[in-house]
């Protein structure tokens, strides 16, 4: 059987699908734009991973989804995803695609920062979105995916924090895929300004085993000069969905950026993670795990690129493998001429559970700078006997102990992840995930 | 609970072939604590790592049993729960699991499923214990020997053998690479341990660890064997002449067994 690759969705679809949104020209045009791109671009280029069975046109991509007026209206695994620690004043549910429910704290609003969905965002803060969409961050024309990202775009949020606004309340999205075959085509818009610090939280749930849909899912952050955005994410949709992540960083003088990421989709996936530290000391930490199970493939990049002067890139992956899966990590730290005194350094690592199981890290450092300083570690193995022996001296049980060693594993960049009950919620897919 | 008995019968260990244990025969009663010293590479680690069953470890004959129970048809879970304890000389490190998140969970492994050790009861004997072993107390939240140094992993190890409380444990080197304060508080912690139940088999090269504790019982391996036995006045002999003689006394010449540890 021919697999699809061309979208069923055409000029005039789109430019209706626009117009019932309300849309703003500049954002039309650029739909149509990548509609145009989408059919003639190449897919992602993505080595050692074989991507062209997999389904990228089957889908749903109009799905509306029911407000909620109380948090009891939803399943308990949506529930267990909401802050215990906090009012939830600072939250938005996303339902298929539409907005369920949507919370910002006054103080905050009074402050300037703006937290919305990004229909609603292209309207009331034209300027702001544009300036930012698609421009500097992730670029329509990189790919077929990027292409068909910005011509279906059926999701999204803003988030806008102010100069000099902190915000201390961490901010989170649930992005709930209720319906099996609704597509997510969710842009992410973060933009925090001069010497503002942010902490922003995503999930991504979705439970269609067995229905076949996409979720192509693009965040740009801009972390300006001197803040501090600290962006955590479980990506967590089922079997049935293939997915096409592309989270791009741009860090500006004295700026950080700390990314946590939880890649725990049970489908097909193409990660990517890119940060450019554009500015002198932008720092970034991108720290990711990931579980694979069945036998679905993934290929993950991690990559940082130092183009201020002394800016610092750590780049840390952790995956587990079992059963028939297979997963490529690709580890890339590049310095730019010009990025003197900068330092980059990555850790790979893949921890395989099962003979069937496939892994590989690909550690890549990419210097165009003398007075620079680089460094990569990468392994691929099985659960260490002795690490095992000695757990079990103590009285453990062979099961306890592996999956000690296996949470211990991941734990580095579970705890990296800003809500507890989020941290918790990660901690008990990556349980249902190795058992 | 009465005290227990480890009997080690004409044990045989192979590593990747080759034999290092070539016979041994020893048993440790509750209350007793022996000491089993030799020169490096005579078996005495090998001793200690079979007992409890490290995979690199090959019994090809003779018998281990713990109040009559066959310890080699064990696992190495089985063996802690029926009450065997090792103090390791290379305790692992492993990333991501707390020390005081692995003491509690090897502690739960000996008492039954809803019968947990209350979280406060837990904490109250790993503070006392730590106190005893001038622990630093942020050590409970740090990745499981990670990082550690030489020191403070042989802490780790009297740690553990305080909160589990064995019937018998059986100490590796615990002596090596400690400064002779980190020594006596070590010995110190393993004293405490001391009643007419709990029995210890003490393995060194160095006799000063036995300046701090005295064992009843000294024992002296070369060639995968136990060699010489005596009480604590043959670790004073050790002290003041060495090996050589009981090598002369036995004609040995090469004292050593396999390849050198």
């Amino acid at each position: 059987m021919a697999v699809e690759t061309q979208l069923p969705y055409d000029k005039q679809y789109i430019t209706e699908y626009s117009d019932k949104r309300n849309e703003p020209n500049w954002f039309k045009d650029i739909r149509l734009k990548g509609l145009e791109l989408s059919e003639e671009l190449p897919m992602p280029v993505v080595k050692k991973t074989r991507i062209r069975n997999w389904n990228f046109t089957n889908f749903k991509h109009d799905v509306a989804g029911e407000k909620i007026s109380s948090f009891d209206e939803l399943p308990e695994r949506i529930r267990a995803l909401l802050d215990e620690d906090s009012d939830n004043n600072n939250l938005i549910i996303v339902r298929n695609n539409d907005v369920a429910y949507a919370s910002l704290e006054d103080s905050l609003k009074d402050q300037g920062v703006i937290f919305t969905d990004i229909f609603t965002a292209m309207n009331e803060h034209s300027d702001l979105v544009q300036k930012h969409f698609m421009q500097e961050g992730v670029k329509v024309d990189e790919n077929k995916m990027t292409a068909r990202h910005a011509a279906l775009l059926n999701s999204g949020i803003f988030l806008y924090v102010p100069k000099k606004v902190v915000v201390e309340q961490p901010i989170q999205v649930i992005f709930w895929q209720e319906d099996q075959e609704a597509a997510f085509f969710n842009h992410v818009l973060l933009v925090a300004e001069e010497q503002s610090e942010v902490t922003y939280v995503e999930n991504y749930v979705s439970e269609n085993d067995e229905e076949e849909t996409v979720a192509n899912i693009v965040s740009e952050v801009f972390a300006h000069d001197a803040s501090k955005v600290s962006y955590g994410a479980v990506d967590h949709f089922a079997k049935g969905t293939t997915s096409y992540v592309n989270r791009r960083g741009t860090v500006g003088r004295d700026a950080t950026l700390e990314w946590a990421l939880g890649q725990m989709n049970d489908g097909n996936t193409i990660s990517e993670n890119i940060t450019n530290l554009m500015g002198e000391n932008a720092l970034s930490h991108a720290k990711a795990v990931s579980v694979g199970r069945g036998n679905q493939a993934q290929d993950f990049t991690a990559n940082i690129r130092h183009f201020g002067k002394a800016s610092e890139g750590y780049i840390l992956q952790h995956g587990v493998m079992k059963d028939q899966s297979s997963a490529i990590f690709n580890g890339i730290g590049k310095i730019e001429h010009g990025a003197s005194k900068s330092n980059a350094e990555q850790e790979s690592r893949v921890l395989m559970l099962s003979e069937g199981a496939r892994g590989d890290a690909n550690p890549i450092l990419l210097i165009d700078e003398d007075d620079v300083t680089a460094g990569h570690a990468a392994s691929v193995g099985r659960v260490d006997p002795l690490q095992l022996f000695y757990l079990m001296s103590r009285g453990i049980s062979q099961h306890e102990a592996e999956r000690l060693v296996i949470h211990g594993f991941l734990d580095p960049v579970v705890r990296e992840i800003p809500i507890k009950t989020v941290q918790k919620q990660l901690r008990e897919v990556i349980e249902g995930k190795v058992n | 609970m009465a005290a227990s008995t480890l009997e080690i019968k004409n044990l045989h260990v192979q590593i990747e072939g080759e034999e290092i244990l070539k016979g041994v025969n020893l048993t440790i009663r509750g209350g007793e604590f022996h000491a089993v010293m030799g020169p490096n590479g005579t078996g005495k680690s090998t001793l200690a790592s079979a007992i409890m069953g490290h995979p690199k470890f090959e019994i090809t004959e003779g018998e281990v049993f713990l109040d009559g129970e066959n310890v080699l048809e064990m696992e190495v879970d089985e063996r802690a729960q029926a009450g065997l304890f090792l103090a390791m000389q290379y305790p692992s490190e492993i990333s991501g699991v707390t020390n005081s998140d692995f003491l509690r969970s090897s502690i739960n492994a000996h008492r039954e499923e809803g019968d947990e050790i209350p979280l406060m009861k837990f904490i109250k004997e790993m503070d006392g214990a730590m106190d005893d072993l001038e622990i630093d107390k942020n050590m409970a939240q740090r990745y499981l020997n990670e990082g550690f140094s030489g020191g403070e992993k042989k802490r780790n190890e009297i740690l553990q053998l305080m909160m589990l409380k064995p019937a018998i444990a059986i100490l590796d080197e615990i002596d090596s690479g400690l400064d002779i304060d980190a020594l006596k508080v070590v010995a110190n912690g393993i004293n405490k341990m001391r009643n007419e139940e709990f029995g210890c088999l003490i393995i060194t090269h160095y006799q000063r660890l036995l300046d701090y504790i005295t064992p009843d019982h000294v024992h002296v391996m070369m060639q995968g064997r136990v060699v010489k036995s005596g009480g604590p006045e043959l670790a004073h002999r050790l002290e003041a002449e060495g090996y050589d003689w009981i090598k002369e006394e036995l004609g040995i010449d090469d004292e050593t067994v396999g390849q050198k540890a």
